[in-house]
């Protein structure tokens, strides 16, 4: 076991990953059969139809193929799982927990992770890891500046992205300056979820990286000396764009799937995603108009990768694992690339796999809502959590009477 | 044939026994409250430590003012509690003003059965739903809007004005209205069962006052002390809504709650520090508020027993009066309108702006949810069924050792049930949750249902206590003079008579326990998934066809069980209508 684990550390950085040592698959082999019969309880955010079903699939697939029950806990805030992580901490359970699994990245991830609240390294060890693109896509391995080392497994791709309404919207802007023309065009039609949600302060993240001389600053931990330095091109240009934002800038929806709704209302005509396939989903549901379409900026725009990690007091590390790298199979990722079932791009590396596996992920319908490989070929890496902590509190100095 | 002898005999002359069996029909009260404050005592305290910086767990062990400092340097504080209390005694006030006007103007013209009925679906609907219609419904892209756009209003587009979220709360208090206010009237209706209202009123009007003036003149003093720690709970709920407010409240400056609810849920542990300093401070607002309200009561007490004295008899005309009533049916319509606008959308396949009504119908959306309602469909009832019941019993069997031991607990001491429903449940849950951890029950249905009985409880006890001291105790006595047991008594006179109350008091109970969230959340660690839950959830999802599938179905169950609370007297006494009413 001890030796499995120095591997696993070792190899968590390995980028090219292709042999797997027959230690690791007969203690593979010996994963998989303990998990048999297991339950796990996988806490992840359940305001999303889409990814509610989604999970319920992967459920019935880990029954079928593992004998695995997975129970969805669906939360409105992933913070909810990491607090009863900490209050079991507090009670001083530290086996038997009641989460098994978190669908988790940022601030989050962060806390867990430097809290000591992790199981891991782990994804080392799962079979399919060896797929994943840790070079082109490196928030694969470094979340929010924040190296994994093994102690979470990606599992889908997040990429900011603008969606329009083509019906009103004609001319589309290219970069942050020119979006403050358009909004002075088009006032009142533009709305980012408020910045207390994750949605809402990577808008200004987003801005913050074009704005800002140096981005490379942006990769260490913001400081109380270099902050208001850095930051006061963000708020020049933020002053500017707030009194032309949905409501004058007073009233900003909650989430991102709140401002969807502000969207098929007709009260905007456009808004940020996290998710470059979600506009194609949502025409595929009548979520919104088939007239939406998606655009990035030509500087490129922020990435990140979703990930599953195993608290510490998991009661059931196995079965978990069992999942995360269920996550990780070609199949699962193309049917998660699907926009008819989730829509989510895939954390994997096209080129590692086979022609079989390959040609899974080509013959996925597609949609006039979702954006080129060309739009995306630019996936900026998430400044330091600090920032994000920082530039919400700012906001809320700043605009809060 | 011995028994009621032998009973007599012990009554009458053995002493000692019956010191024994008062102190046992006191001690039953005491570990009910026990059983109740303890728990909450523990979670407030745990609470207080936090606050005060001590939670070993993200490392705070010295004992500090820190998250103080944090909170009150929070930007924008003062607007926040300014907004906090301002919402709180709006909704308060107005919802005991409208209810009061309504009553005194309607009083006589619909019968209390039929009232009764009427408040039914406005009670059961659980507070996020009624939130969620009411935003749809209000907002400038909503119902009300595209009814009339843009035939009547040149409306192409939604204009761009904060109706949903305004800066001062009015759509939060309106919400609340549209809640409390049938709460307030259930609650007059009950405490009017107590007093001969109508002949004390026709006594009145032969003296010349005009009905509503007799109504505000005779009954209202002699009801409102019963209606009074209703009107405190609504007090207290006004100020600590989480779940309305984070709906149709403003978010930035927002209510005291919300900051602590986000403080709470915050990703940095940290947080923790200064959500529990708000949760305490919280707390603080609400006793405050009670004891400006005790204030402001003694003082329209003084005064008003000079205007009663006065003898002024109102004019004959009802307008003074018809402006609240009107507003009162105004709200229900509301409530009413966002009840049925959820209901198009969850048959609603597209349904835009400015359509009045979907371009698209479709069952997909039900088809889709129902099988995955199922399993938190049925969580939901046994929560409520098993919660109720226990509250029903221990509420009853709290009452009848009052009855045997021949005394009450003081109004000071009945204060003490009231606890839950006045300490915002933010400010003791988290504790609640490492104790239940530590003692290996969380995540249990037995937590979970323990949980609610703290809020169904009171609730029962609530509206049952009054309809039960009011039952004329001569009944019993005839019975017992008659050879009943006591049990028998209770059984056979105490509970038939009082029916149709206990019936009410379970209907109440059940929908308080549907419409828990932050307790099954926290004493169900999350594995325990009701219909509420999910559809807190889900809001954050925003697709309102999905959303009005949940608020159907969650409205449903309440509204089923005081259908049954409603019908099942009429059914039972088709023969004997006076026990429709008792006196």
């Amino acid at each position: 076991m001890m030796k499995t684990r120095l591997l696993a550390i070792s190899l968590g950085f390995v980028a090219a990953f292709y042999s797997v040592s027959s230690a690791m698959a007969a203690s593979w082999d010996e994963t998989v059969a303990n998990a048999r019969g297991d339950t796990v309880y996988w806490n992840a955010w359940g305001g999303d139809e889409r990814t509610n079903s989604f999970i319920a699939w992967v459920g019935s697939e880990l029954q079928s193929r593992y004998g695995i029950t997975v129970r969805h806990v669906k939360l409105s805030d992933t913070a909810e799982a990491v607090a009863r992580v900490i209050a079991e901490k507090t009670a001083g359970r530290d086996e038997d927990g009641s989460v098994d699994l978190i669908w988790i990245n940022g601030p989050n991830l962060l806390s867990m992770k430097q809290n000591d609240l992790l199981f891991g390294p782990f994804s080392g060890d799962l079979p399919n890891y060896r797929f994943v693109d840790t070079v082109n896509k490196p928030s694969n391995v470094v979340d929010f500046t924040l190296p994994v080392e093994g102690m979470a497994a990606p599992w889908r791709l997040a990429q900011i992205v603008f969606v329009y309404d083509s019906a009103t919207v004609t001319d589309i802007p290219n970069s942050i300056p020119a979006f403050l023309e358009w909004a002075k065009a088009n006032p009142g039609r533009f709305a980012h979820p408020n910045v207390r949600d994750f949605l809402g302060v990577t808008f200004l993240k987003q801005a913050l990286y074009e704005l800002v001389e140096n981005p490379q600053v942006l990769q260490a931990p913001a400081t109380d000396e270099n902050f208001s330095e850095v930051t006061a091109p963000l708020w020049q240009w933020y002053d500017e764009l707030k009194p032309l934002l949905w409501r004058g800038g007073r009233q900003f929806p909650q989430s991102g799937p709140a401002a969807r709704q502000l969207l098929s209302d007709s009260e905007i005509d456009m808004l940020i995603s996290f998710d470059p396939a979600e506009a194609a989903s949502w025409v595929a549901s009548d979520l919104a108009p088939d007239t939406i379409r998606t655009f990035t900026f030509d500087k490129g725009t922020i990435g990140n990768t979703s990930f599953v990690a195993i608290p510490y007091n998991s009661g059931n590390k196995e079965a978990a694992m069992v999942l995360a790298d269920f996550l990780l199979e070609p199949v699962t990722q193309a049917r998660a690339q699907n926009i008819t079932h989730l829509g989510s791009f895939t954390v994997l590396d096209l080129d590692k796999l086979d022609e079989n596996r390959r040609h899974l992920f080509d013959e996925l319908p597609t949609s006039p809502a979702l954006p080129t490989n060309e739009d995306l070929r630019l996936a900026l890496p998430e400044p330091h959590a600090s920032w994000m902590t920082r530039i919400a509190d700012e906001w809320t100095r700043r605009y809060t009477n | 044939m011995d028994a009621p002898i032998h009973q007599l005999t012990v009554n009458g002359i053995d002493g000692r026994g019956i010191a024994r069996r008062r102190q046992a029909a006191i001690a039953i009260p005491i570990v009910i409250l026990g059983l109740f404050l303890v728990p909450i005592a523990v979670g407030l305290i745990g609470t207080i430590f936090v606050a005060f910086g001590y939670l070993p767990a993200v490392g705070g062990d010295r004992i500090s003012l820190a998250p103080w400092r944090d909170l009150f340097a929070y930007p924008g504080i003062w607007s926040t509690l300014g907004l906090t209390i301002f919402v709180g005694f709006a909704a308060t006030v107005l919802s005991v003003i409208l209810a009061i006007g309504f009553c005194a103007s309607g009083h006589g013209r619909v019968g209390y059965r039929r009232a009764e009925a009427m408040l039914a679906p406005l009670l059961a609907s659980p507070h996020a739903a009624m939130a969620i219609g009411l935003a749809f419904v209000v907002a400038p892209s909503g119902w009300i809007a595209r009814l009339i756009s843009p035939w009547l209003t040149g409306w192409n587009v939604p204009p761009d004005i904060a109706i949903v979220g305004d800066p001062w709360g009015l759509t939060l208090v309106v919400a609340l209205l549209v809640k409390e206010i049938p709460f307030i009237l259930l609650m007059i209706l009950a405490a009017l069962y107590q007093v001969p209202a109508d002949e004390h009123l026709k006594a009145a009007r032969s003296l010349g006052y005009s009905p509503a003036m007799a109504w505000i003149k005779v009954v209202l003093p002699q009801i409102y002390p019963q209606i009074r720690l209703p009107i405190y709970a609504v007090l207290a709920f006004s100020l600590s809504v989480v779940d309305m407010t984070l709906i149709l409240g403003p978010s930035n400056p927002t209510t005291l709650s919300v900051v602590a609810f986000r403080w709470f849920n915050a990703p940095d542990i940290a947080f923790y520090l200064p959500a529990a300093s708000a949760a305490v401070l919280q707390f603080l607002i609400v006793i405050g508020a009670i004891a400006v309200w005790r204030i402001a009561e003694i003082g329209i007490a003084w005064i008003g027993r000079r205007w009663i004295d006065g003898g002024r008899r109102g004019s004959s005309r009802r307008s003074a009066l018809t402006v609240p009533t009107v507003v009162v049916i105004g709200l229900f319509v509301l409530g009413g309108i966002a009840f049925i606008a959820m209901a198009i959308w969850s048959f609603a396949s597209i349904w835009r702006y400015p359509g009045a009504l979907p371009e698209a119908w479709t069952l997909a959306t039900w088809i889709r949810q129902l099988p995955a309602l199922g399993w938190p469909a049925e969580a939901t009832f046994w929560l409520g069924l098993f919660s109720t019941l226990a509250g029903i019993v221990l509420v009853v069997t709290w009452l009848e050792c009052e009855d045997r031991a021949g005394i009450r607990l003081t109004r000071r001491a009945l204060w003490l049930i009231y606890v839950p429903l006045v300490v915002p449940q933010i400010s003791f849950l988290f504790s609640i949750q490492v104790l239940l951890i530590r003692f290996g029950f969380d995540g249990t249905m037995f937590a979970v249902v323990w949980a609610h009985l703290l809020f169904v409880l009171p609730y029962i006890f609530l509206s049952l206590s009054d309809p039960w001291r009011a039952l004329d105790p001569r009944y019993a006595r005839s019975a017992a003079a008659l050879g009943a047991s006591p049990f028998s008594v209770l059984l056979k006179v105490k509970l038939p008579m009082l029916l149709r109350p206990i019936l009410i008091a379970c209907a109440i109970g059940f929908s308080v326990s549907v419409a828990q969230y932050l307790p099954t959340l926290f004493a169900g660690n999350g594995r325990i998934a009701t219909l509420t839950t999910e559809a807190v959830t889900l809001a954050g999802g925003a697709d309102r066809r999905v959303l009005g599938v949940y608020t159907l179905v969650q409205s449903l169950m309440p509204f089923l069980a005081y259908v049954l609370a409603l019908t099942i007297p009429v059914l039972i006494f088709a023969r004997r209508r006076a026990l429709l009413r008792p006196t």
